[in-house]
């Protein structure tokens, strides 16, 4: 999850893209949020690449994760030196291959990459939302892409694909609209998040909602919660890299220097960077978005909430065919709890692959460039393509 | 019976495919690289799984376009609903089976009948190169010395028949095979099988 890190642009890319916006739920047409809140109207940023076919049966649904945002691939700029989240992954020739297929990415409602979120204005006061803005879920996150899916005339989705929180939205999306969704490729995510992945939120939005400036999330228009937000930012990266990968990335080497301070500076490499990454966050994260989309993705239960309980209940409700995928090394969401994934699509007699790609660098390697991961969703989505034509 | 030079599946694997019905519904236990699924799919439009353990096998599959799980088969074959498939099959991989007598069960209620095949350690050569070796027999069909063999139950086509009368199965179908030395080509064993096969095939059900 943490998009942006280190990329650099591709020589192949889907060049220059442009994020538009849809506005929806307009009162008195509010939407009813699972909570049973009421809001509207709602904007949803999103962005397209590749173009739709004459039998708009291309279309793939990018579902991005807690800190991404709509732009997966491109540039804004010819000048733009920094392309999108998943740029090794979408554009010409690429895993999800934009010759091929229509690709559509919003970002989720309660962030703050140009959807409607605490950071935007509440229209009931003319003034940010803060606090005031209703607890979202997963499921809200979906209705809303739902009608982004809609207003874009696509009535089936060839594919939805995502991971961590992205791929909780995933798994919402087939069970929620099992009609809309032929496929489906849940990556590195749950059914429902561990206690421990919980622990790890809640120490997150501890250190938020402990920064003075946080203000009970009444702080814009003035200091930002800007500590309280590095500090869960670094959490979180924790979380993102494996031991291994940090033994590999860090080890104990020092930064800049030969010996210890014997004060509190930043020692070690892995504390620079973790520094580094903290203060990187907050220039383009809002720390309410943090707050509530954690809180989203800790109220996630796919069985509870689509099954009474049951996974196997819930995940009766898909139709999609599904290609299931975790990493050796992620320790935030564990391959056991993929297989859960699919051992509750076999009995309930689903289409269902799975590969457990071995990777050293935890919940992050779906992200980071790699020929099998390429090639396993290339080959299904080419599947998935022929069957949805036939 | 030859097979036609021009498949491109082995000779065992075209045995299995030729009792396989179109349209069925099909689970391989360790279904390799998928040449069997794929050749069932497209000669045969069935509906086909597979399960494999080896993450590069499995990723080969995808790649291709096929339906297929990575894990363990004897822990993978437990989730499925009753007689999900029409076919299970267990190709080779018998002979690897730590309860096997378990696992056939399992097959059996995921589906309706299962395949299964195995080398057949009751060939002449190898129970010649045990009588005038002294050593474990080592040939194409079990390439491996004891103490790196994947193969850890030894079978013979006779042993399979009592196997499946004490456990209470029904044999539908059987084959006792030979092949050449690229299991490209072969011929059916009808005269002394368990002397003269290097494979048997045998489609069976419970009673």
């Amino acid at each position: 999850m943490s998009e942006y890190v280190e990329h650099t642009q591709d020589s192949v890319s889907v060049g220059l893209v442009e994020k538009k916006y849809f506005t929806f739920a307009e009162p008195p047409h509010a939407m009813v949020l699972e909570s049973g809140t009421r809001i509207g109207p709602l904007t949803v940023a999103y962005e397209t690449y590749g173009a739709l076919a004459p039998d708009r049966r291309n279309a793939v649904l990018v579902l991005h994760a807690l800190s991404g945002d709509s732009h997966v691939a491109g540039v804004y700029t010819p000048q733009d030196e920094k392309p999108g989240w998943w740029d090794c992954m979408v554009g010409p020739g690429k895993g999800i291959d934009t010759d091929r297929y229509f690709v559509v990415c919003s970002n989720i409602i309660g962030s703050c990459m140009g959807s409607t979120g605490p950071a935007g204005t509440n229209p009931a006061t003319g003034k940010a939302y803060g606090l005031e803005f209703p607890v979202v879920t997963i499921g809200d996150m979906v209705a809303a892409q739902k009608a982004l899916v809609d207003h874009l005339g696509i009535e089936q989705l060839l594919c939805v694909v995502g991971g961590s929180i992205g791929g909780m939205q995933v798994l919402e999306w087939c069970v929620r609209y099992p009609q809309t969704v032929f496929s489906a490729i849940p990556l590195a995510t749950t059914m429902r998040h561990s206690a421990l992945a919980i622990a790890f939120n809640e120490v997150a939005r501890q250190s938020i909602m402990a920064d003075p400036h946080w203000n009970h999330g009444d702080y814009y228009g003035g200091p930002k919660p800007a500590l309280g937000l590095a500090v869960a930012r670094m959490i979180g990266h924790i979380t993102y890299l494996s031991d291994e990968s940090m033994r590999l990335k860090f080890g104990r080497r020092l930064q800049d220097k030969s010996d210890f301070s014997f004060n509190f500076d930043a020692d070690f490499q892995v504390e620079s960077y973790l520094r580094y990454q903290g203060r990187k966050f907050v220039d383009r994260f809002d720390a309410n978005s943090f707050l509530y989309i954690t809180k989203a993705a800790d109220y996630f239960d796919l069985g509870q909430q689509h099954g009474n309980g049951s996974d196997v209940q819930a995940c009766s409700k898909a139709r999609a065919k599904f290609l299931v995928i975790s990493f050796t090394s992620d320790w935030l969401y564990p391959t056991y709890q993929a297989r859960s994934i699919v051992t509750a699509l076999k009995k309930c007699g689903r289409d269902v692959s799975f590969c457990e790609i071995e990777a050293q660098w935890g919940h992050d390697a779906f992200l980071i460039p790699g020929a099998r991961l390429k090639s396993l969703i290339h080959g299904f989505l080419q599947r998935v393509h022929d069957e949805f034509a036939a | 019976m030859m097979n036609s030079p021009h498949s491109s599946i082995r000779y065992d694997l075209q045995i299995i495919a030729s009792w396989i019905e179109p349209g069925s519904r099909v689970l391989d236990l360790g279904c390799g690289e998928g040449d069997l699924l794929q050749h069932l799919i497209t000669q045969k439009r069935a509906v086909g799984t597979g399960i494999e353990h080896n993450e590069e096998r499995v990723a080969r599959c995808i790649e291709k376009g096929l339906s297929v799980l990575q894990g363990d088969i004897n822990r993978e074959i437990l989730d499925y609903p009753q007689n999900a498939f029409d076919y299970v099959i267990l190709s080779q991989t018998l002979q690897q089976v730590y309860a096997p007598a378990a696992l056939i069960r399992h097959m059996l209620y995921a589906g309706r009948r299962g395949i299964v095949s195995f080398p057949n350690f009751s060939h002449w050569r190898l129970r010649l190169q045990l009588l005038l070796t002294g050593c474990a027999p080592v040939s194409r069909q079990l390439p491996y010395q004891w103490h790196d063999t994947p193969n850890i139950r030894v079978i013979t086509l006779k042993d399979f028949r009592k196997f499946t009368e004490a456990v209470d199965l029904r044999v539908l179908k059987e084959a006792a095979i030979n092949t050449n030395s690229q299991d490209r080509y072969g011929r059916i064993t009808r005269l002394l099988p368990n002397l003269r096969a290097t494979y048997g095939i045998y489609m069976i059900a419970t009673q």
